[in-house]
């Protein structure tokens, strides 16, 4: 089987972020970038699977700048096969490149590569919109398998369970389908540094939007961006007896 | 235009974070209808009837939506469509799994997650894990929405008497079938909308240990939930973790213990209006956050609080 991995290039996850003085933004210049967390554990399981003999080919694919590419590399040092990167400088966090659009042009990409299933993250940590699975499994009629906690593949169909607010739920849907994944499904290996240099090998080709037919334009303007209230910590008590006060009679929540 | 709610509810009764979205709805516009899709959901659409500030309920009943598949439930909602301008629903997993395919089919772009209304148009909903905040205004004809439900008040769930009007399903898609549910039995309340919430983190230790912080939260007649390291660790299942990528929590009253403060956990739990924090480290980022900070071993603080409340 041939699978679809849409991976994201996003501030690593240890960057404490600042917003943009102007408000119009999230300073992201000399911020160190890594691919998105739940991206790397789609990579991973598609990975697995290719080593379990279902699958045969991972094609990753980002939307982003030039440097995009060094996501794809390391999807392809993880198991990707090759890469294709959609090249714009729109911003990918807001006010750019918006989930909608990805799914569009993910959608472009489906139907040029004809992949058997999509695993892509369920949200990146950047915007934090979680959409583009759902609106890509939407755009191509296809069943979506979201938050997958674990994905079993057989007889033309996927069995996800996924990760729900009161606990877990399994379901089986039909291939070709999309799946998102959740923390759990898996925990993404190192990548070995003989296959950081093999992945620099690995064919990777670079189009543009207008290739695709997808416009960019974004349907949600930002009007501003700012710094959540201050919160202010730090108060201390000695002992359970002053906490057992506190909570009675200054806070009055117990 | 009128405004769709799609509640969340178990065919027997209205999940309550539906009530929250319903307040949201009511600052964008007066006339509010909220589709209760499901199967033999008569009870929930009676419920629904009642929640004041709704002026007509859609109910939705066939085999086909019993299990809330994105599948079947994405067309109903998309026909009704036409004679909305805001289709929302709670941020919670239900939502976040459909609502994204109606927007798409819609060819709108959703917005995630919002925080506060400005005007139909104009929504604050916060991105990079709650550090920052964005204020979107869109210009998509018609507005996809999910809503957090701690942002807004919930609307009373009594004083109404809207008419139950029937939608038809649009049958079952055929391209996915619900197989089984494994749901955490629990007599505490709901970890989203309790009043006070007591969390444990990787510092309990163990799942055994965990019992401490489910005889707090007993005491207190609180939810437990727990940081991602917990569950991590296997001490407790999925649907306990409080932050960026589990639940968002703002009780009155959030007891940490245990819990470092990971950026991902705080995101979660830091419009609580008060917290406490317990920690043997003093350094721990959890007291940045703290309204009351005790420093010390968990395995004595903890049952000896339990004792004295």
């Amino acid at each position: 089987m041939k699978v679809l991995v849409p991976v994201k290039r996003a501030v690593d996850f240890n960057v404490k972020i600042r917003v943009k003085a102007d408000n119009s933004g999230i300073e992201l210049n000399n911020v160190k970038m890594s691919m998105n967390p739940f991206d790397e554990i789609a990579i991973e399981e598609a990975t697995k699977l290719k080593e379990a003999g279902t699958v045969t080919e991972i094609i990753a694919v980002t939307i982003g700048p030039d440097k995009a590419q060094e996501t794809l590399r390391t999807a392809m040092a993880i198991g990707a096969d090759r890469g294709i990167l959609v090249e714009t400088d729109a911003p990918t966090d807001i006010g750019g490149v918006e989930p909608l659009a990805v799914a569009k042009t993910l959608k472009a990409l489906v139907e040029k590569e004809k992949p058997d299933f999509v695993i892509m993250g369920k949200q990146s940590i950047d915007d934090d919109s979680n959409q583009t699975g759902q609106m890509l499994a939407a755009l191509l009629n296809w069943p979506q398998g979201t938050f997958a906690s674990k994905v079993e593949l057989n007889d033309g169909k996927a069995t996800v369970t996924r990760e729900i607010d009161g606990g877990l739920e399994t379901i089986e849907i039909n291939l070709p389908a999309v799946i998102t994944t959740d923390l759990r499904l898996n925990e993404p290996r190192y990548a070995s540094l003989p296959n950081i240099m093999k992945a620099k090998k690995k064919p990777l080709d670079v189009m543009k939007p207008e290739d695709l037919n997808i416009d960019y334009t974004p349907r949600l303007s930002v009007v501003k961006v700012t710094e959540p209230p201050k919160r202010v910590g730090g108060g201390k008590v000695a002992d359970v007896d002053e906490l057992i006060d506190k909570l009675r009679n200054e806070a009055k929540v117990i | 235009m009128s405004i769709l709610i799609l509640a969340e509810h178990d065919h027997q009764s209205i999940k309550p974070v539906t009530l929250n979205v319903v307040t949201a709805a009511r600052q964008i516009d007066a006339d509010v209808h909220i589709l209760i899709a499901g199967t033999d959901c008569s009870a929930a659409a009676d419920e629904a009837s009642k929640i004041h500030g709704i002026t007509k309920v859609l109910k939705s009943d066939a085999p086909e939506l019993s299990h809330r598949l994105a599948e079947n439930l994405t067309p109903i909602i998309v026909g009704l469509a036409d004679s909305y301008s805001h289709i929302l629903a709670p941020a919670t997993t239900f939502g976040k799994n459909v609502m994204p395919r109606v927007a798409a089919l819609l060819d709108t772009q959703q917005i995630s997650d919002i925080s506060a209304i400005h005007d139909a148009d104009t929504f604050d909903r916060p991105f990079y894990a709650g550090n920052a905040i964005a204020t979107v205004k869109s210009s998509d004809a018609k507005k996809v929405i999910t809503v957090r439900g701690t942002a807004f008040d919930p609307t009373k769930s009594e004083g109404g008497t809207s008419p139950i009007e029937d939608v038809a399903s649009n049958g079952d898609s055929s391209l996915s079938n619900f197989v089984k549910q494994e749901l955490s039995k629990s007599d505490r309340p709901e970890l989203t909308s309790a009043k006070i919430v007591v969390s444990g983190g990787r510092g309990v230790g163990s799942g055994e240990n965990f019992a401490l912080i489910d005889a707090l939260a007993d005491k207190l007649g609180a939810a437990v939930g727990a940081s991602r390291a917990a569950v991590d660790a296997g001490y407790v299942p999925n649907d306990y973790q409080v932050g960026q990528t589990g639940k968002v929590v703002a009780p009155e009253l959030y007891i940490a213990v245990g819990i470092s403060g990971a950026i991902q956990h705080l995101a979660g739990m830091k419009d609580s209006k008060y917290i406490v924090a317990i920690n043997k480290d003093e350094e721990a980022p959890i007291f940045g956050v703290a309204d009351y900070g005790l420093v010390g071993d968990l395995f004595d603080i903890v049952p000896e609080l339990t004792e004295k409340l």
